[in-house]
C-alpha cells in the first residue's frame, strides 16, 4: 500500500510539471497584461506538435537532435506569441474587461482548423526521449526515467523564473506591472516592448510545456482545450500572477488526480474544480495570490451613461420585433426553426449581460443555469410526467435556486475569481448530469422531451418562444432602469460609495446573480423542448463561451447588445457551419476582426458613430482618476 | 480620558449632548498600534478638524468610525447610541453621511442620478424593479445639487467632471439621507487652492443651517485653521493635542511633530 | 422472386402515384434524391475524413452505375462539432431548407440518440452510420431508425467468446468515463460471469475521455494485481494508457482484451509501439482478400491513393445500404422507405448484411484476433470474421430490451 501511496505522489508530481510549465506561463501573461489566454492551450497544442515534426526531421534518436527539436519548438510557439499579441491583442488592450478573452477565443478556433489542416487528423505519437526511454525500479515498481525527469524539470522552472524576476531588470519589472499597473506607466517604461515580452515568454513556456509532452503522451487536436480547463483551475487555485502559487496548484492538482483515481474512479471530472471552489470560498484569491491593488475593476474606460432608449431606438426596435412576430407568414420552416434558437439565444444572452453589464459580474459558467433550465424541464417530463406548459414554469426555479446557492458563494469574489468560480460550479453542474446517469441519462441524455399539441408546429412554438422570450428580456431590461438595477450598477462603479449611500451590494449582486440565473433557465427549459431532447452539452464550457461571446460582441455596455449579440454570433456560427467544414477558421478569423474593428461591442460601435454624428464630444475633461493621487 | 471634558470646554455651544462621541478608540495591524486610546466628541453644527502627519492613524480613525475598520477596542457611540463596528451602511443609515479621499461617484450616472440613487436608498425604495429610478426624488436631487451649486451640470456623465465638481457631487450625496454627522476624509486633496475654500466655506454654512456636526481630516493648514471651530492632532495613533486652531498651532507638541515632518500644506 | 415483387411493387406505386399527384412525381423524379449526412467531422477528424472518403467513394460508384430509381443520389454534408443540439438543429434544416429523403450520420452515441429522437418525432429515415450505444436501437429504439456498426453489446460479446477461453481469473477494468466506456464495462462483465461465472473483476479505472492521467491509471491497476485486463480506451488516451504501460511493464504476463483497438485509427498512431497478444476486436485491411473487399480496397486506393481505415468501410456500407434500401422501396416516400430498410439485405465490404427487422441493427460484423507488429506497425494476426448475426441475443430478449417493437 505505502509502495502504491509513493508511486502515486510520484505520479501526480510528473503531472504537475506539465501542467506548471503551462500555467505559469498563463500566470505571468495575466499578472502583467490582465488578459485571461484562453489560446494558451492552443499554444501548448502547437508547441507539442512543432515538436513532433521538428524531433522527427532533425532524428528523434540523437539526443541534440530530440532537445533541439524540443526547444526550438518552445521558440517558435514563443513567437507565434509575438505575432499574436503585436497583431491582435496589442489593438485591444484598451477595450473594456474580458474582451480581450474573445480575441483570444477567436485564436483558439483559428488555431484548430490550422493544425488539423497542417497535421491531419491521426494522432501523433512522439519518440521517445533519448537516454530517457527506459524504467528504474522505485518502491518495487517499474518507474519512466522520463517522468523522473519531468518531476526535475517543474522545481527547475520555478528557480529559474525565480531567478529571472529577482535577478534582472526585465524581470523587476514584471513583477512590479503584476502588482501595479498604472505605476509601470509612471516608471517610463516601454510598456509596449514589456507587454510583447511577456506573451512571448508566457507563450514560449507553453510551447515548452506542450514540446516536453512529446515523449509522454500521443499528440492530438483536444490538446487544446483538454489542457486550458486544467489550468484556468491551477492558475486560480495557485492566485492569478504567482509562479510560486502556480506550482503549488499545480502539485495539488497533480497530486489529487492520481490520487482521485484510487478513491474516486468515476468523479475525476468534477473534482478539480470541487477543490477549485473549495479554495475560492476558503481563500478568494487562491493560494498565494494578492487582492489586485487599486480595485478589481479592469482598466477600461468609465462605463457609459445608460440613457432610455431614443424615439428612434424605440421605432427601430418595434420594427425589428414587428418583423419577428410576423415572420412566420413569410418565412420558411427552417427560417422559423433558425429564428426561434436566435430567439432563445437572445434570451440566455441578456440573462447573462444581466449580471455581467449592470452588476459588473462576468460569469464563465453560465450555460450551467442554461443547462439547469433545461434538465430541469427534461427531469420533470421524465420523472414526474410532466406536460410542457407546468414543465416551464418548474425548470427555471431550478435554475434560480442554483443560482442563489451558487450566487452566494460566487458575490463575495469579483472580476476574474468571480468568474472563475462561476465555472467551477458549472462544471460541478455538469459533472453532476454526466455522471448520474441513473437520474439524468448521462452523457446519452434525456430524450422526447416534446412540446405539448398545440405548440408542437413550428409556428405555434416559435410564437411561444417569441412571447416568452420578449417578455422576459423586456422584464430584464425594465429592471435594468429600475431602483434594482441602478443600485446593481451602483456596486459595479463604485462599491466603496454604493455602501456608504447604505446599498447592501453583496445582497443586491446576489438577487442579480439569482434573477440572471433564472432567465437563463427559461431559455434553457424553451431550448429543451425545441431541441426535444436534453445533453449534458447544453451546460459545457463551450455554451458557456458562447453566451459571453454574445455578451461581448454586441457589447457589454448596452442594454440592447446581448440581443444584437446573440443574433449575430449565433447566425453567423450557424450559417459557417452550413456554409464550410472549415467553419471554425472562418468563425475565429471574424471574432477576431469584429474585436479589433469594434472594440466597444456592435452596439456600442453604432451608439458611438450616431453619437459622433449627432452631436460634438463631450470636451474631455479630466477623469477621476487623475485627478486623484 | 481627560481629553474628552477639555475638548468640549473649547466649543461654544457645549450645552448640548455632541453628535459623535469616541471613546479610547484602538485599533492594531500585526502588533503596531494604529490608533492608541482616542477620544474625542463633536457637537452638531460645528466642523472639526483632524490632523496629524502621514502614517498618525487618521484614516484608520475614520474608517473606524465610518465602518469599513472594526475596532480592536472602544466605543463609537452616535447622538448616544453605540455603532461601534457597525457596517458602513448601517452606519450610515443611522445618520452619518461621508465623502471619500479619492471621489467615490458612480460613474457611469448622471450627476442627478448619484444624488437619486442616494435618496432612494434613504427612502427605502431600493429593492424595486418596477420604475424607472431617474424619474424618482428628481426635485429633492435638484435641490440638493443647487445647494452645491452643481444644478446646471446634473445631466452629465460624473465619470467626465472635474475633479472640484466631483467633490461638490459628493456632497450633495452626503447631505441626502439628512445626516447628522458628516465624515469628510481630505475633502480638498487634489483641488486648486480658491476651489478649497469655496468648497469648505460651504459645507460650514450647510453645517451651521443644518446642525450637522462635521468631522474632517485634512492636510492643507490653510484650511484647517479658517474652517474648523477645532481641531485634534493625532500623532502614531495617539492624540497629543485638541482645542481651536489656535491653541493647537501654538501646542509645542504639534510644532515638534509639525516641525519634523515639515508639512503644513498642500496635498501630497 | 423477391426481385420481382420489388419490382412489381415499385412500378404499381410510381403508376398509382402517377394518377394521384403527378405534379409530386415531376417533382420528385426531376431532380437527385438527397441525403443529409450529419457528423462529428470537426470534432472526430481521424476517424471521420475516412468515413467521408468511403461514403463518397460509394457514392461515386452508385452514381457512375446510374444511381438509384433512376436518379442521381446527393449528399449535403453537416458538421455537428460533437454537440447533439447542434446536430438536431442540422437535422431540422436538412428536413425543411434542403428537402433531404432521408437522414443519416452520427458518430457519437449521444448524438446519435438525439438524431433518432428526432427522426421518430419528424417521422424520418434516419440511418445511424456509426453511433455504437445500445440504445440506438434497444431502449431508445424507434421505427424509423436503422444502425450499421456493430453495437457496443456486440463487440463486448465477440471479445467475451475469446476472453472466456483465457485461464485468468481476476480482471481489471479500464474505460473511457462516457457512455460508451461504462456500456463497454457492463456487457463485458455481465457476458464474461455469465460465460465463466468463476472470475472477479478486482479493479475499475475510468478515466475522463481524451484526459487519461495514463502513469496513475497504470499504477493504480497495477496495484491490483490482474490476471487480465480488459481496455475499452481508445485514440489519445490508448496511446497514452498503452505507452505508459509498457514501460511500467502493466501488460507482461497478462492477458489483454481490448475493444476497437485493432481498427487502423487507433492501431496506426501506435506505430511500433503497438501493443502485441492483445486480444481486439478491429479491421485488417491489408489482409482481406474476399472478393468485395479486394474491390473496395483497390478502388478506394485508386481513388485516394491511401489505404482505407474502418471508418472508410462504414461510410462505404452506409451508402451502400441506403442505396440498396431506395431499390427495394422503389420510392422515396419515406414509410415505404423505412418498411423497405426492414430486413433489408445490403451489400458491404464485408460481404453481405442485414438491418434485422426485430431491431434495426444490422449483421455487419467485425473481426476479432491478435495485436502484432510487423515492419514497425502494428498489426492484426490470427483474426476470423465475427458476423454480427451470431452476436445478439435472442429474439424474446431483443423484445425485452427493445419496448419500441
Amino acid at each position: 500500500m505505502i509502495d502504491l501511496i509513493l508511486t502515486q505522489t510520484l505520479n501526480g508530481l510528473a503531472s504537475a510539471s506539465s501542467l506548471f510549465l503551462v500555467a505559469s506561463g498563463l500566470s505571468i501573461i495575466f499578472g502583467v497584461t490582465r488578459i485571461v489566454n484562453f489560446a494558451h492551450g492552443s499554444l501548448y497544442m502547437l508547441g507539442a506538435y512543432l515538436a513532433w515534426t521538428l524531433v522527427s526531421s532533425f532524428g528523434a534518436a540523437e539526443p541534440l537532435g530530440f532537445w533541439g527539436g524540443v526547444l526550438l519548438a518552445a521558440l517558435l510557439v514563443g513567437l507565434l506569441g509575438v505575432v499574436i499579441e503585436v497583431l491582435v491583442l496589442r489593438r485591444i488592450y484598451q477595450a473594456p474587461e474580458l474582451f480581450q478573452l474573445l480575441a483570444t477565443f477567436g485564436v483558439v478556433l483559428m488555431l484548430q482548423d490550422l493544425t488539423l489542416a497542417t497535421w491531419g487528423p491521426e494522432d501523433k505519437l512522439g519518440p521517445r526521449a533519448p537516454g530517457l526511454k527506459s524504467f528504474v525500479i522505485l518502491f518495487d515498481n517499474r518507474f519512466p526515467t522520463y517522468e523522473l525527469f519531468l518531476i526535475a524539470v517543474g522545481p527547475l522552472v520555478l528557480l529559474i523564473l525565480w531567478l529571472l524576476f529577482q535577478k534582472t531588470r526585465w524581470g523587476t519589472l514584471v513583477r512590479a506591472a503584476t502588482q501595479d499597473r498604472e505605476m509601470v506607466g509612471a516608471l517610463g517604461v516601454n510598456q509596449r516592448l514589456l507587454f510583447t515580452s511577456v506573451f512571448a515568454f508566457g507563450s514560449m513556456l507553453a510551447g515548452l510545456g506542450g514540446a516536453l509532452q512529446l515523449p509522454r503522451e500521443a499528440v492530438n487536436l483536444h490538446m487544446d482545450l483538454s489542457m486550458i480547463s486544467e489550468v484556468f483551475v491551477v492558475v486560480v487555485v495557485g492566485g492569478l500572477g504567482s509562479v510560486t502559487g502556480a506550482y503549488l496548484a499545480a502539485v495539488l492538482i497533480g497530486i489529487l488526480h492520481a490520487f482521485g483515481i484510487l478513491i474516486f474512479p468515476k468523479i475525476t471530472l468534477v473534482l478539480v474544480f470541487l477543490v477549485m471552489a473549495v479554495v475560492l470560498v476558503v481563500k478568494p484569491y487562491g493560494l498565494m495570490g494578492k487582492a489586485p491593488i487599486g480595485g478589481a475593476r479592469g482598466h477600461g474606460p468609465a462605463e457609459p451613461l445608460l440613457l432610455p432608449a431614443d424615439k428612434l431606438t424605440k421605432l427601430a426596435g418595434l420594427i425589428a420585433l414587428l418583423l419577428l412576430v410576423l415572420a412566420p407568414l413569410v418565412a420558411p420552416d427552417h427560417i422559423l426553426l433558425t429564428l426561434t434558437e436566435l430567439v432563445i439565444f437572445a434570451l440566455f444572452a441578456a440573462s447573462l449581460h444581466f449580471m455581467m453589464g449592470p452588476g459588473g459580474m462576468a460569469s464563465f459558467g453560465h450555460a450551467a443555469y442554461f443547462g439547469l433550465g433545461a434538465y430541469g424541464a427534461a427531469l420533470a417530463v421524465k420523472w414526474l410526467g410532466a406536460s410542457m406548459e407546468p414543465a416551464l414554469i418548474f425548470a427555471p426555479f431550478l435554475a434560480g435556486i442554483a443560482g442563489v446557492v451558487f450566487g452566494w458563494f460566487c458575490v463575495r469574489l469579483s472580476g476574474v475569481y468571480l468568474a472563475m468560480l462561476t465555472l467551477a460550479f458549472a462544471q460541478i453542474a455538469w459533472a453532476t448530469a454526466f455522471q448520474w446517469v441513473e437520474l439524468t441519462g448521462g452523457d446519452n441524455g434525456i430524450l422526447g422531451v416534446w412540446p405539448s399539441a398545440w405548440a408542437v408546429s413550428k409556428t405555434g412554438f416559435y410564437y411561444l418562444t417569441l412571447g416568452v422570450c420578449v417578455f422576459s428580456i423586456l422584464a430584464l431590461r425594465l429592471t435594468i432602469f429600475s431602483p434594482l438595477g441602478y443600485a446593481l450598477r451602483a456596486g459595479r462603479d463604485n462599491p466603496l460609495r454604493a455602501e456608504a449611500i447604505g446599498l447592501d451590494v453583496m445582497r443586491i449582486q446576489w438577487v442579480a446573480f439569482a434573477v440572471a440565473a433564472f432567465a437563463a433557465g427559461i431559455a434553457g427549459a424553451l431550448f429543451a423542448f425545441f431541441k426535444g431532447s436534453v445533453f449534458p452539452t447544453y451546460m459545457a464550457i463551450p455554451r458557456s463561451v458562447d453566451a459571453l461571446l454574445m455578451v461581448l460582441l454586441g457589447g457589454v455596455q448596452t442594454v440592447a447588445g446581448p440581443v444584437i449579440g446573440a443574433f449575430a454570433y449565433a447566425g453567423l456560427s450557424e450559417q459557417l457551419m452550413k456554409a464550410t467544414m472549415y467553419w471554425r477558421f472562418g468563425l475565429g478569423l471574424s471574432i477576431v476582426l469584429l474585436v479589433i474593428l469594434f472594440p466597444r461591442g456592435l452596439v456600442g460601435a453604432s451608439l458611438l458613430l450616431r453619437e459622433r454624428w449627432t452631436r460634438q464630444p463631450e470636451p474631455a475633461a479630466r477623469l477621476a482618476a487623475e485627478g486623484g493621487r | 480620558m481627560n481629553a474628552v471634558p477639555q475638548l468640549q470646554a473649547a466649543v461654544p455651544a457645549a450645552a448640548q449632548d455632541p453628535v459623535l462621541v469616541v471613546r479610547d478608540l484602538q485599533k492594531s495591524f500585526g502588533g503596531v498600534r494604529a490608533v492608541d486610546g482616542v477620544s474625542f466628541s463633536v457637537q452638531a453644527g460645528t466642523m472639526l478638524a483632524l490632523i496629524g502627519p502621514n502614517g498618525a492613524g487618521k484614516t484608520t480613525c475614520f474608517n473606524m468610525l465610518n465602518g469599513q475598520l472594526r475596532p480592536d477596542g472602544g466605543e463609537v457611540l452616535l447622538a448616544g447610541r453605540p455603532i461601534t463596528g457597525m457596517k458602513p451602511r448601517v452606519v450610515w443609515r443611522m445618520g452619518v453621511g461621508r465623502t471619500f479621499q479619492i471621489t467615490a461617484t458612480f460613474t457611469s450616472m448622471t450627476v442627478r442620478e448619484n444624488v437619486q440613487m442616494a435618496l432612494i436608498s434613504h427612502a427605502g425604495g431600493i429593492w424595486s424593479p418596477f420604475g424607472r429610478a431617474r424619474d424618482r426624488h428628481v426635485e429633492a436631487a435638484d435641490a440638493l445639487l443647487a445647494q452645491v451649486g452643481m444644478l446646471e451640470q446634473a445631466e452629465r456623465a460624473c465619470g467626465v467632471l472635474a475633479y472640484g465638481d466631483l467633490k461638490r457631487v459628493e456632497l450633495a450625496v452626503a447631505l441626502a439621507n439628512q445626516p447628522r454627522l458628516l465624515l469628510m476624509d481630505e475633502p480638498t486633496a487634489g483641488m486648486a487652492p480658491r476651489e478649497r475654500i469655496e468648497l469648505m466655506a460651504l459645507t460650514a454654512d450647510i453645517a451651521a443651517a443644518k446642525g450637522i456636526a462635521v468631522l474632517f481630516t485634512e492636510h492643507d493648514m490653510d484650511v484647517v485653521f479658517t474652517h474648523s471651530d477645532s481641531v485634534i492632532v493625532l500623532d502614531r495613533g495617539r492624540l497629543i493635542a485638541h482645542g481651536t486652531a489656535e491653541e493647537v498651532r501654538r501646542d509645542p507638541n504639534v510644532r515638534a511633530v509639525y516641525l519634523g515632518s515639515g508639512a503644513t500644506s498642500g496635498g501630497h | 422472386m423477391t426481385i420481382d415483387r420489388r419490382s412489381l411493387l415499385a412500378g404499381a406505386s410510381a403508376g398509382a402515384a402517377l394518377i394521384a399527384a403527378p405534379a409530386l412525381v415531376r417533382a420528385q423524379g426531376a431532380g437527385p434524391i438527397k441525403v443529409g449526412e450529419i457528423n462529428s467531422y470537426t470534432a472526430q477528424p481521424a476517424f471521420l475524413k475516412p468515413y467521408r472518403q468511403g461514403w463518397e467513394l460509394a457514392l461515386e460508384q452508385i452514381n457512375a452505375a446510374g444511381g438509384a430509381l433512376g436518379r442521381k443520389i446527393e449528399t449535403i454534408f453537416r458538421d455537428d462539432g460533437g454537440k447533439p443540439e447542434d446536430a438536431v438543429r442540422h437535422a431540422g434544416d436538412l428536413i425543411n431548407a434542403e428537402k433531404v429523403d432521408l437522414l443519416s450520420g452520427g458518430f457519437l452515441s449521444n448524438v446519435g440518440l438525439a438524431i433518432a429522437d428526432f427522426a421518430a418525432q419528424n417521422k424520418r429515415l434516419y440511418v445511424a452510420s456509426e453511433p455504437l450505444s445500445d440504445a440506438v436501437v434497444w431502449a431508445k429504439g424507434n421505427r424509423y431508425t436503422f444502425r450499421l456498426r456493430p453495437s457496443t453489446y456486440m463487440q463486448a460479446a465477440m471479445l467475451v467468446e475469446e476472453a472466456a477461453k483465457l485461464p485468468a481469473k481476476k480482471w481489471a477494468l479500464v474505460a473511457p468515463n462516457y457512455e460508451y466506456g461504462q456500456s463497454g464495462v457492463k456487457w463485458f462483465k455481465e457476458l464474461l460471469k455469465k460465460a465463466k461465472p468463476d472470475v472477479e473483476f478486482v479493479a475499475e479505472q475510468f478515466p475522463a475521455l481524451g484526459r487519461i492521467d495514463a502513469g496513475a491509471t497504470v499504477q493504480a491497476l497495477e496495484a491490483s494485481k490482474p490476471d487480465a485486463i480488459f481496455n475499452v480506451t481508445f485514440g489519445a488516451d490508448l496511446s497514452n494508457f498503452v505507452r505508459q504501460g509498457n514501460t511500467r511493464g502493466l501488460f507482461e504476463g497478462r492477458a489483454v482484451v481490448s475493444m476497437l483497438t485493432g481498427e487502423p485509427e487507433y492501431l496506426d498512431p501506435l506505430g511500433a509501439e503497438a501493443p502485441v497478444g492483445w486480444i481486439v476486436t478491429g479491421y485488417p485491411h491489408a489482409d482481406i482478400q474476399t472478393p468485395e473487399h479486394v474491390k473496395f480496397r483497390d478502388a478506394y486506393k485508386a481513388k485516394f491513393n491511401d489505404y482505407p481505415r474502418l471508418g472508410s468501410v462504414v461510410g462505404f456500407d452506409t451508402m451502400n445500404s441506403i442505396a440498396a434500401g431506395l431499390a427495394k422501396a422503389g420510392s422515396t416516400d419515406n414509410e415505404k422507405l423505412v418498411d423497405a430498410m426492414k430486413g433489408l439485405k445490403f451489400p458491404s465490404a464485408f460481404g453481405q448484411a442485414e438491418y434485422r427487422a426485430i431491431d434495426h441493427q444490422s449483421t455487419l460484423g467485425a473481426f476479432v484476433g491478435k495485436t502484432a507488429v510487423k515492419d514497425g506497425k502494428g498489426v492484426m494476426v490470427d483474426w476470423r470474421y465475427a458476423d454480427g448475426a451470431k452476436y445478439l441475443p435472442s429474439d424474446a430478449e431483443v423484445k425485452t430490451l427493445r419496448p419500441a417493437g
